[in-house]
């Protein structure tokens, strides 16, 4: 019996068929983490698809999260439910007493690194009052960003209220 | 406790992303928080958070020390806007300079002396301070 060109066509049509409804599970792996990954706080969830039946683990934030992390990979497409959830709520952070300094004294080597850290950034200028740096300036978001980090890398207390935006 | 409510979102997803050394305390209204990032990526999710907290993060009741996980050895990124970082004799401006790298060039930590201050190593041989904004750990 001769197998015509069309029982071929159509087989291989039928194969297409079936392959194109069912995503596979590495397909499913990467679209449940690209849902996850829009919000920050989902975005450190791991994925895990066998069969399409996927399991979620590590840590959230708060039960809402959780709960929000299963509805959001029960969402997409291929996904058989339900979905495993074994993620961790995460315990609050626990914010201790004090310890004796956690600001640097604006000595004289500490104003410089203040004043080192802003060289490079045109437009910025600083005064030493008592205990703060006080910056004023026009800066970038940007560039207001790299002081910030500066300063808290110096441990040095600010006042940017005088600090504009670049327009 | 306003503070930590104000800043939960971002104590929480530090924890999340698994900072070591999470230290969080509050002093005179101001809340500190400190620790080691694991990447540079998670260092600058969490100061995208504080800025989005804070709006310009004007306010001055935080101050996040986190500093991101590198040990001796670890390459380092040149993140300078564009011109050369120079390497100093001594950690500070005053410092001889001993060598330069360029803006994206990769140096070798040698040790973190201080939270401003880091000793690398040039790929040239050169070794001394630089200025640790601009060293991103790959």
């Amino acid at each position: 019996m001769k197998i015509t060109k069309m029982t071929i066509a159509a087989a291989l049509m039928v194969a297409v068929a079936f392959t194109s409804c069912k995503p596979k599970d590495s397909e499913i792996k990467v679209n449940v983490e690209t849902a996850l990954k829009a919000d920050m706080k989902m975005a450190s969830t791991m994925v895990a698809v066998n069969d399409g039946v996927v399991t979620l683990s590590g840590e959230c934030t708060d039960a809402e999260c959780k709960a929000k992390c299963e509805s959001t990979a029960a969402g997409v497409k291929g996904v058989k439910p339900p979905v495993v959830n074994n993620m961790t709520v995460a315990a609050p952070v626990v914010v201790e007493q004090a310890p004796a300094s956690m600001t640097t004294e604006l000595d004289a080597s500490t104003q410089q690194k203040v004043k080192d850290g802003i060289k490079d950034i045109p437009g910025v200028t600083v005064e030493f009052s008592a205990d703060k740096a006080v910056l004023s300036g026009e800066v970038t978001a940007a560039n207001r960003m790299k002081i910030m980090q500066m300063l808290a890398a110096a441990k040095v207390q600010a006042d940017v209220s005088k600090l504009m935006d670049k327009k | 406790m306003a503070l930590q409510d104000k800043y939960a979102e971002l104590l929480t997803t530090a924890q999340t992303h698994g900072v070591s050394n999470l230290s969080v305390a509050e002093k005179d209204g101001v809340l500190h928080v400190s620790g080691t990032a694991k990447s540079t990526a998670d260092y600058d999710a969490l100061w995208a958070l504080y800025s989005k907290l804070d709006p310009n993060m004007a306010s001055g009741d935080l101050m996040m020390n986190i500093d991101i996980k590198a040990d001796a050895g670890a390459q380092l990124k040149v993140t300078t806007d564009s011109t050369n970082l120079n390497i100093r004799s001594t950690p500070s401006t005053e410092g001889e300079i001993v060598g330069k790298a360029a803006h994206d060039e990769l140096v070798t930590l040698v040790e973190k002396t201080d939270d401003s201050w880091w000793k690398v190593r040039t790929a040239q041989g050169e070794e001394g301070y630089a200025y640790a904004q601009y060293l991103s750990p790959m």
